[in-house]
Order: structure tokens, then sequence, then C-alpha cells
């Protein structure tokens, strides 16, 4: 028998249509005396208005610096259970499908071995299972290696890349990100098991401009699909939504970034040449437009939250790149990136910060890649420039006013 | 590499010196139903059926239906099993999850469609998120299992989605509204661009142990995370100076210096920010910007929270056209309209007096009059 709690607060969140992560921690306390624990605490954080778990801790498997998340209770006088509480992240399957073979493997572990917890998913996308103690943490990763699975990232080190749904369930993804993250998470197992880096490395894989995995705002390299073909139109779908109610002027030629979308109640054309490749024609006309080849990806560096210069999106490094198999490209140039930020980074400073302390032409140098207007949203509106020894050599304005 | 055993174990005793390192996942295809396998990157559309169900059709005619459930992210062993039950009788086992964290049952014979809808219903499930609606909220650990909480997270997301329900249900949005939840300013959680999204804040400054300081934390670590460059060397006491006239309460410094606990029952709240997104279509992807400075912590319900979440939430409906999104709704009406008509007070600390402030200020002379 479990330790049962008086939680009068948390029952308050028992209460409506939503599904409870209280009921959730209590299905889990009936047979875990770590989840009864939790919810002791919880309603004590409740009551109190703060939380009692303790700052960091160290915790780890034989061989990797990372993964495994310390977390240690203020209280574990009055919750013994959860003194020690660790989180393991689990790398996810690509595009986060599973059998129930596969998630019944897991709650057996996490029956055995940990809270009988988990998040599906953590943040960045690993598999979460939550709650363990110090000595369980070699059992969990010797039975997960046993049955093909391995533990995520954690630190400064890569972290657990991650996809959209993409080809698998998604006809406007134009990379089959599910294989770009599986071929990345294989080919960098060291750089993401042992932290190496200034700080933690995100890389997020999205198939088309509408970004369902959030890799603009929050990855350190942005891998988003594109494509440089015409908009095939199906004029008769397109009539078809026109039929059914859609005002095509309002809600797609009005719309429309580029301003290159035409309609006469008739007729689609579009301008390609003028075409932002924004995506929302083809989102909202699902079925009569569709992108083609050729198709590839925007690579972009440098999104992060707040700390410490502020929140960034990534910017644009590499407007298209082809993505096949083996990536190399891509690869090559990471390796690149990583070799850089590691020589000049300081410690807890992130790529993009990096980069902006010691300017985007040092960047760009070391890509071994040129300056082209797709970089920038607008050329700088100060008049002070770095001048390097050679700038002026090729008298560049001469072949342009030639 | 990549491959699964025929049968998932786990041995009666562990020898951990069996464990194999530097493996990686699974394929992702040992978990992708055979219709995907079959059309994998060969479809041709897809249609939304009801607010919690999709079919996707190949170029080879195949169909395979998406039935999609909300769920708190937080998951019992005993749940997980739940779904894998019914994986195995309606979806040959095959079930994924979303970036949201909501549920998708993938089904491969239309037979099974209805059936599946059926059960969940019986068991209360919560069907939806599909289309033009509220979805899933992404949202951080909170007190369930964070050092630097200033609120919880599950518990907020339990109640805003329990107030916007029908949102996810069946009520259809100008657009998609995406939420999301950050218990502290860190934000693990992509809150920085978001529709609407809270986050947890502290509003004192943290109190320097001096004592402890020389064992747990590192100076120049110290002084590095301040964004404000409040800490500064304090060689006499072996610790640090803090400048509380500079300090902006994010609590980074504690984040890297357990001596400089920053938590605080009476004063911590939440903040609500709105208008970001990521997404590229039609307008570029863009940062949530502050709407609410402050609102108390006041578990179990947060009242205050749900509240504003609503009026902001109501505002946008009234006022955006179809397709807005809620940054693309104010960018159209103004700043000064949408303080308008969600009469939310405009304050001291929506004035930006950090680094890219100037960045802020308006210098034009467009503006509307609002009553």
């Amino acid at each position: 028998m479990t330790k049962k709690y008086d939680t009068p607060l948390l029952d308050e969140l028992e209460k409506g249509p939503f599904p409870s992560f209280v009921t959730e921690i209590k299905k889990a306390a009936e047979k875990n005396p770590m989840a009864a624990d939790l919810l002791g605490q919880l309603e004590e954080s409740y009551r109190t208005k703060i939380t009692y778990w303790k700052h960091g801790g160290i915790v780890g498997v034989r061989g990797y610096g990372g993964g495994v998340i310390g977390r240690y209770s203020e209280l574990a006088d009055k919750y013994p259970n959860v003194a020690h509480f660790h989180t393991c992240r689990i790398n996810q399957p690509a595009g986060l499908f599973y059998t129930s073979a596969a998630i019944r493997f897991y709650c057996d572990l996490w029956d055995r071995f940990g809270s009988g917890l988990t998040n599906m998913h953590g943040s960045t996308g690993d598999t979460v299972l939550l709650g363990t103690t110090t000595d369980n943490l070699e059992p969990i990763a010797t039975v997960l290696s046993l049955n093909g699975f391995d533990i995520g990232g954690s630190g400064s080190a890569l972290r657990t890349p991650s996809c959209c749904v993409g080809p698998a369930r998604c006809e406007w993804s134009m990379i089959d990100t599910l294989d770009i993250t599986y071929d990345l998470t294989q080919e960098f197992q060291d750089e993401l098991h042992r932290p190496q880096f200034p700080y933690k490395y995100k890389i997020k894989v999205v198939g088309c401009p509408i970004d369902c995995n959030a890799a603009i705002a929050r990855a350190d390299c942005s891998i988003i699909g594109t494509w440089k073909g015409p908009i095939a139109i199906d004029q008769d779908r397109v009539r078809d939504y026109a039929k059914k109610g859609m005002n095509i002027q309002e809600e797609i030629v009005n719309m429309c970034p580029g301003k290159c979308i035409t309609w006469d109640g008739n007729t689609l054309k579009i301008n390609d040449e003028d075409c932002v490749h924004c995506f929302h024609c083809i989102a909202k006309l699902s079925g009569a437009l569709k992108p083609t080849p050729p198709f590839g990806a925007t690579i972009l560096i440098g999104s992060k939250a707040p700390f410490v210069i502020g929140a960034t999106l990534s910017w644009v490094i590499i407007p298209f790149m082809e993505m096949k198999p083996p990536y190399q490209e891509i690869k090559d140039l990471t390796r690149k990136w990583w070799e850089w930020w590691s020589e000049y980074g300081k410690n807890r400073e992130r790529i993009g910060e990096l980069i902006i302390r010691r300017g985007m032409r040092e960047f760009l140098e070391i890509s071994e890649l040129e300056p082209i207007p797709e970089m920038i949203k607008e050329p700088r509106r100060d008049p002070f420039f770095f001048w390097k020894e050679g700038d002026l050599e090729g008298k560049p304005w001469e072949a342009w006013l030639k | 590499m990549g491959e699964i055993p025929e049968k998932f174990f786990i041995p009666e005793v562990v020898d951990v010196k069996q464990r194999v390192t530097d493996i990686g996942p699974p394929h992702y295809k040992n978990f992708l139903p055979p219709v995907i396998q079959k059309n994998y990157g060969d479809w041709k559309t897809h249609e939304i059926l009801s607010p919690g169900l999709m079919v996707h059709i190949a170029n080879s005619g195949d169909k395979i239906w998406t039935v999609r459930i909300a769920s708190p992210r937080i998951l019992s062993t005993t749940t997980l099993r739940e779904f894998a039950d019914i994986a195995d009788k309606y979806c040959d086992g095959y079930f994924r999850f979303t970036t949201r964290n909501n549920v998708e049952f993938l089904v491969s014979d239309e037979s099974k469609v209805q059936p599946l809808i059926d059960e969940l219903k019986a068991k209360k499930f919560m069907i939806g998120g599909i289309g033009p609606r509220v979805s899933n909220i992404v949202h951080t650990q909170g007190w369930v299992h964070c050092h630097g909480s200033a609120t919880d997270a599950s518990g907020l997301v339990k109640c805003i989605m329990d107030e916007l329900a029908d949102y996810f249900t069946t009520k259809e949005l100008p657009n998609k509204v995406r939420l999301a939840v950050a218990c502290c300013t860190n934000m693990c959680g992509a809150v920085h661009c978001s529709d609407i999204a809270l986050v947890g804040i502290h509003t004192k400054v943290p109190r320097v142990d001096h004592v402890k300081f020389k064992d747990l934390c590192e100076l120049p670590t110290t002084m590095a995370a301040c964004p404000t460059a409040a800490i500064t060397p304090d060689p006499a006491k072996k610790s640090i100076k803090l400048n509380e006239q500079k300090c902006m309460y994010c609590g980074n410094c504690f984040s890297v210096c357990p001596a400089m606990p920053i938590k605080d029952a009476e004063n911590d709240g939440v903040a609500i920010v709105v208008g970001g997104k990521v997404g590229n279509l039609r307008t570029r992807p863009k940062f949530s910007k502050l709407a609410v400075p402050y609102l108390p912590n006041n578990p179990p319900r947060w009242p205050e929270v749900t509240k504003a979440i609503k009026k902001i939430l109501d505002a946008y409906i009234a006022g955006a056209k179809k397709h807005e999104r809620v940054g693309e709704w104010i960018e159209r009406i103004g700043w000064e309209k949408f303080f308008a008509v969600t009469g939310i007070p405009f304050t001291w600390q929506h004035v930006d007096d950090w680094t890219y402030a100037f960045e802020t200020f308006r210098t034009y002379a467009h503006i509307k009059w609002v009553k």
C-alpha cells in the first residue's frame, strides 16, 4: 500500500473537461510510492505557492555525460520517496510514432525502475521518464540498450534532434524530416552523449514553412523544407473551393505577401517569380495547389529563448540546400560551426550569441560562404563598417559600372 | 543500429555489463503503420472531417484516418497502457504523439473509425484540436519537477484548457491559436513565439547567501548570467554585490548559482504575452509581446489568469479576419486599439527599458484615435 495524502487543492484540478495531470499522478500513486510522495509534495507547493525541488545535482550513467537530470527534494524527510526524483530523457523515434508493444515496454520499464510517470514528450522532443533513484540509472540504461533504445541529450551537448510528422503523414513535406533527424542523430552520437560544447545545441527539422515543430524559434540550427519550382494549380479544385464558399479574393489573393496571385472568378494565376514561399495559399487550398521540385531546405542558425541577450529567431545562412542522403553538406557545415564555437564560445554562450559577439562575417568566413541578400532583412543602416585587407583589392565597383 | 528486438524484454536480473552505448534511437520505420510505409512521402491531400478527425489520402488512393485526443502530457503508465490497448483494438497497435503532446490514433481501416471515436467518447477522452482551433498547450515542468519554477505549469494548463475546451472540441476560431506556458523566464517551451502565452515571473531581487556563495557558485559564470550587469564581485566577502536598481528579477543568476534563491511565494506571478507565431504563412514569424505584466499566482484554479486569457481570446474572435493569427490581427488594428478593445491597462512595464528598447518606440505619426 502506498501512502495516501489529503490533497484538497489538487483535487480541484480533477474537475473539468480537460484530462487531469492530477488524476495521472494519482493513478501512478496507487501502486508507486514515489508517485504517492510526489502528490504529497505537490499539494504542499499548491498550499505555499513555491517549488520544493533542489537546485541541480549531477547524476549520470557510465560513459555518458548527460541524458539524466538529477532532481532532489528539499522535503526529503517529509516525502522520503521523492528524495531522489531523477529524470531520464530517452531519444524518441523520429516523428513520435509508436507501437503498442513499444509503449508497453516503456511502461514495464518504468513500473519496475521508476515512478510510473512520464512526459510524452519533453519540449526538446525526448520521451521523458520522470522520477527514479540513482541506483536504478545503470539498469535502466542497460535495459533500454538491450531493446534498441538510447538515452537523449542534456547539458552542454547536442540535444536530441527532433522533427515534424513529415513525409510519414503530410503531403506538404518537401524534405524527409524523419530520415534527416534519424541520420543526424546517429551521425552525432558522441556529441549528443558527451557534453563538449560551450552550451546546448538544438537541431529541429520541419518539412515546410508552416514549421509544425517551431524550428525557427527554438533550434540553434533550424532546417526548414522549401521549394524552387512553380506552384502547380489544379483549377477545377480551386473552383470547388470557391463553390464551397471560400472568398478566394479575400482569403488567398489579398493575404499573399508577394502580391503575386490573381483570381478572376474562374482562373487562379500565380506569378511564381514574385512568390516569397510563405505557403499560405498552398495550405489553405489544400489539394488544389502544390509546390513542385526542386525541393530542399532553408538552413537557419541561432534561435533561442531569452537568456541572456534576449530571445532570437534563427537567421538564414543557406537559402536553399539539397537534402539527400547522406546529408554530407549539412554534416560538414555543422562540424565547422561546432569547431569555431568550441574555440571561441564562452561558457553558456549559444552559437547565435557568439555570432552576435564576433560578427556574422567571421561566421560566414569559417563556413566558407559568401554574403548574399537572402541572408538579411535589410542592409546595415549605420555608416560604421569593418574593412579587411583585400576587400577593395579586386575593385569590386569596376565590373558593376563597366 | 536502429534495430529493435523481435519482442521487447526486461531481464529478471539486469547485468549492466551488457549495456551498449551510442546506438541512438530505434529507426522510425519500426513504428510506422504499413499504409504509411507504403505511401511514405507520397501523400496527395488531406481533409479535416471533424475537429478531431482527419483523413490523409495518398496518390495510390490509400487512406489513413487520424483521431486526435488531448493529453495532459504527464501520463501514468496506467493511461499509456490504456492507449496501447485502444491502439491494438482499432489501429493494429499504431499511434503517435504530436509536437504539442496530443495523442493521435492512426486507423487504416475505415470501419474502425467510428467505433474508436465512440469508445474514446465513452471513456471521456477529449477529442479535437485539429484545424482552426486551440490545440494542446505546450508547457514546462513547474512545481511537479523543476527547481526554478515561479509558478506551476500543469495546473495553469489544466485551468486554461478547461476554460477553452469548446475551442478544442468544436468551435472554430479565425485561425489556430497556439498557447504556451513557461513556469519561469528560462522558457523551456517556445513561449516567446506563441499566439498567447504565460510566463512565470519574479518581482523581487534574489537573496544572496554570502556564506554559501563561495562554496556553491562560480563568480565569472554568475556575473555573465546577468543580462543587466547588476552583479559585480565582492572580494572582501568572496561573494558578489547585487545592484538592486539594475536587477530585472529574471532569475538567470539562480540558474547558475544556488546561493541566490529568488522564489517568492507572495510576489511571484504570471505575465501574459501575445501575438507570436513560428509559421511563415502570410506574415513573417514573430515574437510574442507583453500584454499583461502581472497576475497573481492563485492556485489551484488561477481565476485571474483564465479570465484574462478568455478576454484576450474573445477580443481576437470578435476582431480578427479569417486566417489572421493573433499577432496579425494586432498588427492590423494597432497596439493602441488592442489595449482599447481588450481593456488591458497600459502600464510602465509595457514600455521596454532593456537592450532593444529603442526598436519598440513609435517612430512615425501613424496613430489611431481610440476611445
